[in-house]
């Protein structure tokens, strides 16, 4: 995924001649490789490093934008964005606040989130739904090397900031056929990953893959699960559905599917309390009161800091999938 | 000398009609007038001013319309800068290349820092400058360190003028910091740094003229610090008697004040260039000039209620709307609209709310066509 995200950015610098990329060793390459050779490709004036100022980058993408240049501006790992809050979320409102007579509609940030195995408390966040309520910033996260350079680009030329938050577990582990050519794909439309009629499950970035393994097992338990999954779930028709973007999300998708399946689980990595899970429940509810057949579940990550050594047990992993779907099934 | 005269006046007739209820906020830049007003003549017309809120100054140089600037503080309907959506003296201006302003301090540095970088990357803009104006207070900021150290870092023309006041609300400097003021951490950033008395609106011009010059031809920062003393209350929600004593005060009124300084220099000219008679005159025309526009826009409607709504993200274009961004909003704000609309409807004629919608542009009839 690392590469198609380079690929975007490629685009990106090669067709807009405002373009700029920064933020901490982004220079030689980034310490995820997503901007490898964009240096020596397109000059040290548009592609370069800057100080270790998470505040500092964002409020100088800002200040890029509002001149109206195009900046894509890169935060080492999500879990360091919080210096930046107060840029992002206060002045980020630019256009609100001034009339729309000046924006900074051009500026995207790019961040690396999630959890990757040993990542600890502060390389393992997913911030999301701390933008939920940051009215004017738009927030995306992909799946895959495919959506990830579509939803980037799309993100980087939509009119309005965007947080792109990319899963650093699938740097390397997504690996898929991605068009060389510009594409882009839409922001804020939800995909439907698999059709489905008993059950709806929504989700976004690295736990789709844990679902999609959990759904495995669901049909073909081993020895172990078998005990535990009833046999009448074995052929369960189950709707996935990726959100793709956070902020302003797709609750159409949502609301149509869960209004045709009954029932919904959402899963993501982020802790439960004011969590997106909770924000898309509320939604749910209300937009699907005489439908639902059993209260939206939310598989999530627990309400603690991240863990190191707890990761299996902190993440909603296939088994908590797994007995979701029973949960909710049996209701 | 105009512009410095009007200033005061303006403050005075603003800062009254906050007293009396008939605004819900004011700032005045009492004692500030020289540093303002002396620097804004220093930059060109279309220099990029990313300011804090004491600036005001800067916009009347550049004749920004006392018609808009009434319509901000009133939150009018012809309030273009803020549609009524920020506190009085948050000006902002596209034509007068003043970006409008924001209430968290400091978050302007970074931003002028950016700002310099792209200056220095558009065609025909080689020559522009960015300024920042902050007060002393603000430099405590974390924003502060960092707009200074990647405007070091990664260049641009950027002129930084802090308006060392002596007080952030009731925080002497004592308090702010322990080093030698602002001027003296300049150089730790390898900043080109100056101190200047802040009420000598000439010794301001004449540093911020070269201040300008280093910054354009170097392509790199430079920061100006401008001694001088708050007068005013810090807000109209501040009263300073609190934590200094008024006879302080009114002896720096009295024995240093820009206005008086730069009058007596010009009328001391071998040809005189003011006069009591001028200055009489100048007050007088200012006054009526801001009394005219300032009834005007008391009397005028706030924004239509809609605008509450919009510019939250960019207004999709014609034709290519999606599903969820109908009408120029995204889905959250578009369904929101259409809850207070069913809410007006319902509960519209109910005393608050009438007496509250009659205030806004088309009122309750506007709301029923959303």
């Amino acid at each position: 995924m690392y590469q198609a995200i380079r690929s975007a950015l490629h685009t990106t610098l090669e067709k807009d001649p405002l373009a700029m990329v920064f933020g901490e060793d982004v220079s030689f390459g980034g310490v995820f490789r997503c901007t490898m050779g964009l240096a020596d490709s397109f000059g040290e004036e548009r592609v370069f490093n800057t100080p270790l100022t998470e505040q500092g980058i964002a409020g100088f993408g800002i200040g890029l934008a509002t001149m109206g240049h195009t900046a894509v501006a890169e935060l080492q790992f999500a879990d360091y964005i919080f210096p930046a809050f107060d840029q992002i979320v206060n002045d980020a409102k630019y256009r609100f606040r001034s009339g729309g007579m000046f924006n900074c509609g051009s500026l995207t940030f790019r961040s690396p989130c999630s959890a990757v195995g040993h990542g600890g408390l502060y390389h393992s966040q997913s911030p999301e739904a701390y933008f939920l309520q940051a009215s004017g910033v738009k927030v995306v996260v992909p799946r895959s090397p495919i959506q990830a350079k579509g939803l980037l680009l799309a993100a980087i030329r939509d009119p309005n900031p965007v947080l792109f938050l990319e899963p650093k577990i699938l740097y390397r582990s997504a690996v898929e056929q991605v068009p060389t050519g510009d594409y882009e794909l839409p922001l804020s439309s939800a995909e439907i990953l698999r059709e489905g009629a008993d059950l709806t499950i929504v989700s976004y970035g690295p736990p789709l893959y844990t679902i999609e393994t959990a759904l495995h097992h669901l049909k073909h338990p081993s020895e172990e699960l078998a005990p535990l999954i009833p046999e009448s779930l074995r052929n369960l028709s189950v709707e996935l559905i990726d959100l793709r973007t956070i902020v302003p999300y797709d609750i159409e998708t949502v609301v149509k599917s869960v209004n045709k399946t009954g029932r919904c689980i959402v899963v993501h990595e982020a802790p439960q309390s004011g969590s997106v899970a909770s924000e898309l429940s509320a939604e749910i509810q209300q937009r699907c009161f005489l439908r639902l057949e059993a209260p939206v579940k939310r598989l999530t990550g627990w309400d603690t800091p991240f863990g190191l050594a707890y990761e299996k047990f902190y993440l909603p992993d296939h088994i908590r999938i797994l007995d979701g779907i029973v949960e909710t099934m049996r209701y | 000398m105009e512009v410095m005269t009007m200033l005061p006046v303006l403050d005075q007739i603003l800062n009254a009609s906050q007293r009396q209820g008939r605004l819900s906020f004011y700032m005045t830049s009492y004692g500030e007038e020289g540093v303002v007003v002396g620097s804004a003549a220093a930059w060109e017309n279309d220099d990029e001013v990313f300011a804090q809120y004491r600036e005001v100054g800067v916009l009347l140089w550049r004749n920004y319309p006392l018609s808009s600037l009434m319509a901000q503080c009133f939150s009018t309907k012809s309030d273009a800068a803020t549609l009524g959506r920020q506190m009085p003296v948050h000006y902002g201006s596209k034509e007068h290349h003043f970006h409008t302003i924001s209430s968290p301090l400091a978050t302007q540095f970074p931003q002028a820092a950016g700002a310099a970088y792209a200056l220095k990357r558009t065609p025909g803009r080689e020559n522009s400058c960015v300024v920042c104006y902050a007060g002393e207070g603000a430099t405590s900021e974390g924003d502060f360190h960092a707009g200074l150290n990647m405007a070091s870092v990664l260049g641009g023309a950027l002129v930084f003028v802090v308006r060392n006041n002596g007080f952030a609300i009731s925080t002497p400097t004592s308090q702010q910091y322990a080093g030698d003021g602002i001027a003296a951490r300049g150089p730790g950033y390898g900043i080109d740094t100056i101190r200047v008395d802040g009420n000598d609106p000439l010794a301001v011009f004449l540093a911020c003229k070269e201040a300008r010059r280093r910054a354009v031809e170097g392509k790199k920062p430079v920061l100006v610090e401008a001694m001088t003393y708050r007068v005013g209350h810090h807000s109209t929600s501040d009263d300073s008697s609190a934590y200094r004593s008024l006879s302080a005060v009114e002896s720096v009124k009295k024995l240093d004040s820009p206005l008086f300084r730069l009058r007596r220099y010009l009328e001391s000219l071998p040809k005189p260039r003011w006069s009591t008679e001028r200055d009489n005159a100048a007050k007088d025309s200012a006054k009526r000039a801001i009394l005219r526009e300032f009834s005007k826009a008391e009397k005028d409607k706030k924004p239509p209620l809609a605008a509450m709504f919009g510019d939250v993200f960019a207004r999709v274009p014609e034709g290519a709307e999606r599903e969820g961004a109908r009408g120029g909003l995204e889905r959250p704000q578009r369904e929101q609209k259409e809850e207070l609309k069913r809410l007006i409807e319902k509960w519209g004629d109910t005393p608050g709310w009438k007496k509250e919608l009659a205030k806004f542009d088309g009122g309750k009839e506007a709301v029923s066509k959303w």
